[in-house]
């Protein structure tokens, strides 16, 4: 099996501040991570090619300290590493970002399995995994839980939805998101994190991958924001005040008989 | 920043359409709070609302789309669209759209709904805003605002897709308000032909298994009780299970908890669990760690047990209580069991 995952560098927390005079988000000083449902996926890819044998590349979008994340799912146990980076990739939105990825994931070759994370934590849009499959005309199957059989030509998997879930037979080769159900994410060995900083990781530019102005950055973006602003907190909170905790039930029921809820 | 007016060849794209998603001939609600938001937004812009129905044998469900605003709606109905399937629905509304031409295409922010919309604008490149919590037409340029969390709900932003028709959104469940229904509201049906086999599609669905019980649904939940850290142990999830069940509602749980092995993870709410918004969700033990709160700062009530005045949790409760839950929650699940038996 030959098989691509899409990783994504975020920022660790989400205190995440707002730059008030130009409207963009400050990320300097905070320290990033492998997008948690990324390291899912690895997990997921890593777990195949041990079984089924294959290669794992793992592929990530993003500026040139990108590489510490293709380095963590390097020491997991893929194989090879690709960063695309250039700045004519600024200002994606899931449109251009999904182009992009699609256009690297060609010039890796004809992988049999792509994986992505079920989505990212900072943008939280879910909708560069399907972009990928959309651009490369390739079946999509997103809210992975689990791969039950994986076969040369396709795949069984159980997908999520809000009350269950789906068995589906996916051709191969396929886009797959997965959920963090799909199994915990290893921690790199030591000797594994030694062998990946020695790993050589290509960086393709926007030439290297054949994608034109037009399609990649703001450029190719269909959506535009307009305006980013901290939302407001208007709560009226109430701390409820009692002797015992008998009294602070009573309350508290009171609260909740007003509101109609019991 | 102001909003660029959209250029003359998308003047042709007219109307606003809601993806009305069914499962086993059910309308899912977010499509009925969909209707009753697009309507809004039709008035405004002085255009048609219309549903857009998949399915097989579903024609009936045309009449609920009616009642809840709709003037038309579009229906393709067959066997291959029995079941929700990326290929085989994305070519069919492909087909619908450009026939027809929306200026507004809405979608519920469920699994299927996002896994829908994401493919379709890429097919047809538009733009996509997710998980809105916000949209409204912009007077000067007749735009979609589309005002949507990010970063884990710590920012907002607002979204427009000025150059491409349709401007597509999926929109998070239960933050649009749903109307009366009014069925004595009649509209048109329009049955599209499609091309789609089943010999070319790539997906086949071979099961279909509901979750054994509804206990474990939190984002349909309308009251959600939910345990963390501070329970201090797995045998105390079984006070949060009982308080959920006497209020009729479901038992959710912090990071911390499914971390440490207490509580299974489906049952997580936060940032990378659940994203719910009930009429009541009570934290118990949950210290209310930015990425926990994006996943229930939208519930209408919250309400905070914890042993500590300091904890950042009851800065966003509407009620606080200060205690040990070990002795409030149980005492809260008697006195409970006791009026509903009264
Ligand atoms: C505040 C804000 C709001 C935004 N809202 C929207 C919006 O509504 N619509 C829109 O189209 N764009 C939006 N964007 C832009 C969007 O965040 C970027 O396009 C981003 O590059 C990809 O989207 P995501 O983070 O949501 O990823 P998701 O689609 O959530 O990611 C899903 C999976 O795709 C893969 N993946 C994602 N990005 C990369 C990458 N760079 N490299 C490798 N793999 C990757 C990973 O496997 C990941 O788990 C927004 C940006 C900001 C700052
Ligand atoms: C990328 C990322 C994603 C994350 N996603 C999520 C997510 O989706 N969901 C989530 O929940 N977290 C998430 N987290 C973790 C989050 O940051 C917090 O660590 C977590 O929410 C803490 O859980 P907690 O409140 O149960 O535990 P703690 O923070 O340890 O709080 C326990 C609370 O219990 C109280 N307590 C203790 N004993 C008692 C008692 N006897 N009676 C009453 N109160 C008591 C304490 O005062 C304390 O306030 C994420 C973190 C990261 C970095």
């Amino acid at each position: 099996m030959e098989i691509v995952v899409c990783i994504k560098q975020v920022p660790d927390t989400t205190e995440v501040k707002i730059d008030p005079v130009k409207n963009t988000l400050i990320r300097d000083g905070v320290p990033s991570i492998v997008n948690p449902f990324d390291e899912y996926a690895a997990e997921a890819a890593i777990k195949i090619k041990e079984q089924y044998g294959g290669k794992v590349t793992v592929l990530t979008m993003g500026p040139p300290q990108a590489v510490s994340a293709l380095r963590k799912c390097l020491a997991m146990g893929a194989d090879e590493a690709v960063l695309i980076s250039d700045r004519a990739f600024a200002g994606a939105d899931t449109w251009a970002t999904s182009y992009s990825l699609a256009r690297a994931i060609e010039k890796i070759g004809k992988p049999d399995i792509i994986f992505c994370g079920k989505m990212a934590i900072d943008g939280d849009t879910a909708q560069v995994g399907p972009g990928i499959a959309e651009h490369l005309h390739l079946p999509q199957t997103t809210y992975v839980q689990k791969i039950r059989e994986v076969h040369k030509d396709h795949l069984v998997v159980e997908r999520a939805f809000e009350g269950g879930f789906e068995v589906i037979k996916v051709q191969l080769p396929a886009v797959i998101a997965v959920d963090k159900a799909i199994g915990e994410p290893r921690y790199p060995s030591v000797k594994g994190s030694i062998k990946a900083s020695r790993m050589p990781v290509s960086i393709w530019s926007a030439a290297d991958i054949d994608a034109p102005a037009e399609k990649t950055g703001l450029n190719g973006s269909c959506t535009q924001v307009m305006q980013i602003f901290t939302p407001e907190v208007k709560i009226q909170s109430e701390m409820l005040k009692g002797e015992t905790d008998e009294q602070l039930c009573n309350l508290l029921i009171k609260k909740l008989q007003a509101a109609e809820i019991v | 920043k102001k909003a660029k007016k959209a250029p003359k060849n998308n003047d042709e794209y007219k109307g606003v359409w809601v993806f009305i998603e069914q499962r086993t001939g059910k309308i899912d609600t977010v499509a009925l709070e969909l209707l009753s938001e697009g309507r809004k937004l039709a008035d405004e812009l002085k255009v048609e609302l219309a549903g857009v129905l998949l399915g097989e044998n579903v024609a009936d469900l045309a009449k609920e789309c009616f009642a809840y605003g709709a003037e038309k709606v579009y229906l393709v109905d067959g066997p291959v669209f029995k079941d929700y399937r990326t290929d085989s629905y994305t070519e069919a509304i492909v087909e619908i759209i450009n026939q027809y031409k929306p200026e507004i295409l809405l979608f519920g922010a469920t699994n299927n709904g996002r896994d829908f919309a994401a493919r379709i604008a890429v097919r047809i490149t538009t733009g996509l805003t997710a998980d809105c919590t916000a949209l409204s037409i912009d007077p000067e340029t007749r735009l979609l605002r589309q005002t949507r969390p990010a970063f884990g709900g710590n920012v907002m932003a607002t979204i427009l897709c000025p150059n491409h028709r349709p401007q597509m959104a999926t929109v998070r469940p239960k933050v649009m308000k749903m109307d009366e229904p009014d069925y004595s509201r009649i509209g048109e049906v329009i049955r599209c032909e499609s091309s789609v086999k089943e010999a070319d599609m790539t997906t086949k669905i071979l099961d279909i298994i509901q979750s054994i019980s509804h206990t474990v649904n939190l984002q349909d939940a309308e009251i959600i009780v939910s345990g963390g850290r501070g329970i201090g142990g797995p045998e105390n999830y079984r006070l949060i299970e009982e308080l959920a069940e006497a209020l009729g509602g479901v038992a959710g749980a912090s990071r911390a908890a499914v971390d440490a092995g207490w509580v299974p993870h489906y049952r997580q709410v936060g940032q990378t669990g659940k994203t719910v918004s009930p009429k009541l969700y009570i934290a118990c033990g949950i210290s209310g760690a930015i990425q926990h709160l994006a996943g229930m700062n939208t519930s209408e009530i919250v309400v905070a047990i914890n042993n500590d005045p300091e904890a950042p949790i009851f800065n966003i409760a509407t009620y606080g209580l200060v205690g040990d839950l070990h002795q409030i929650v149980p005492m809260l699940t008697q006195k409970i069991k006791t009026l509903k038996m009264a």
